[in-house]
């Protein structure tokens, strides 16, 4: 059975969030039209997704090890996620923008510590 | 008379112990980061450029000498000399960049806001939106290939017997992901010296 390419997946998944992060930023301070960093988050998140679902069918998987690497990663980046949303609600986003903003920092939170998880997991051996 | 001098039997080369993340270090990360957000919170436009040029310059002098002076060293260092770099280096790595480049960016986020750069009408929004362009490919570069393999590598030289063919295939990653930062790094110069001048 070939490798999974969750690799690439993440990349892409975080390409998306990145472009629409961009996109909204590029209108600050006005507000940015929602509909393109919103389809750019559901297809964000939809690539995470698929990328989980591959990583949950791969067969002996080493999963006390994702866990474990995976758990602290996501503990480090949530560090850096809160910072990142204590910036949004200081500059007074609201409503939709922040919405959106929070989802793709969700998105982009939960990417890393799959990323870093799969990678060490991936090569653990009895 | 004849000497005999005893041999010592042949022992494999040790590798020092070592903590994956050095937690001595995460003092002075928590230390950096509850002075941003003070210095965020405050809206303080001295720090927040210290921030943004101290971290800034560090992250980018970092990226290049990694990519384009110890990437190269090390390919060509024997395996446990390059065994012994990566046990020491790159633990700290860990701790280093990602504070460099949340000091770096959160700062930088708040100063384009504050001095209008992030708005259509500023004369050189390209040049803003080129930057944030480059730092979306270098953290697709770093997050998905670079720190993984970092992490991975260091586990996997915890073993008592490292696989040396995962060591390779993930230092190669490495260095080849360390160069792409590292010319990541020459456009984030070209562009912030053009927003400076």
């Amino acid at each position: 059975m070939s490798e999974p390419r969750v690799t690439e997946l993440g990349m892409l998944s975080i390409g998306l969030v990145a472009a629409g992060v961009i996109d909204l930023a590029a209108y600050l301070p006005r507000r940015a039209p929602l509909l393109a960093p919103s389809l750019l988050l559901a297809a964000a998140a939809a690539v995470l997704a698929a990328n989980l679902v591959q990583v949950a069918r791969r067969p002996g998987f080493a999963w006390r090890r994702f866990v474990q690497v995976a758990g602290w990663t996501l503990v480090a980046y949530l560090v850096i996620a809160g910072m990142l949303e204590y910036t949004f609600l200081y500059d007074r986003t609201r409503g939709g923008v922040l919405a959106v903003m929070t989802g793709l920092l969700a998105v982009f939170t939960l990417n890393v510590p799959l990323l870093v998880g799969y990678t060490v997991a991936r090569y653990e051996r009895a | 008379m004849a000497v005999v001098q005893e041999v010592a039997p042949a022992r494999p080369a040790e590798r020092p112990g070592f903590e994956i993340v050095p937690r001595r270090g995460l003092p002075a990360v928590a230390a950096v980061v509850v002075a941003l957000v003070v210095s965020i919170a405050g809206n303080w436009p001295w720090a927040l450029d210290f921030f943004h040029v101290v971290g800034g310059g560090m992250w980018t002098a970092l990226d290049l000498f990694m990519g384009f002076v110890v990437g190269p060293v090390m390919r060509r260092l024997s395996v446990p000399a390059r065994v012994e770099l990566t046990t020491r280096l790159m633990p700290k790595m860990l701790l280093i960049m990602p504070t460099l480049v949340t000091m770096t960016l959160a700062s930088g986020f708040q100063l384009a806001r504050a001095n209008g750069m992030l708005s259509g009408s500023y004369g050189r929004h390209g040049w803003v939106v080129a930057s944030m362009v480059v730092v979306a490919v270098m953290a697709m570069v770093a997050l998905a290939l670079l720190q993984p393999a970092n992490v991975a590598v260091l586990f996997e030289l915890r073993r008592p017997q490292p696989d040396p063919a995962i060591v390779q295939a993930l230092m190669r990653r490495f260095v080849y992901a360390a160069g792409v930062t590292g010319m990541m790094q020459v456009a984030t110069l070209v562009i912030m010296t053009r927003l400076a001048t």
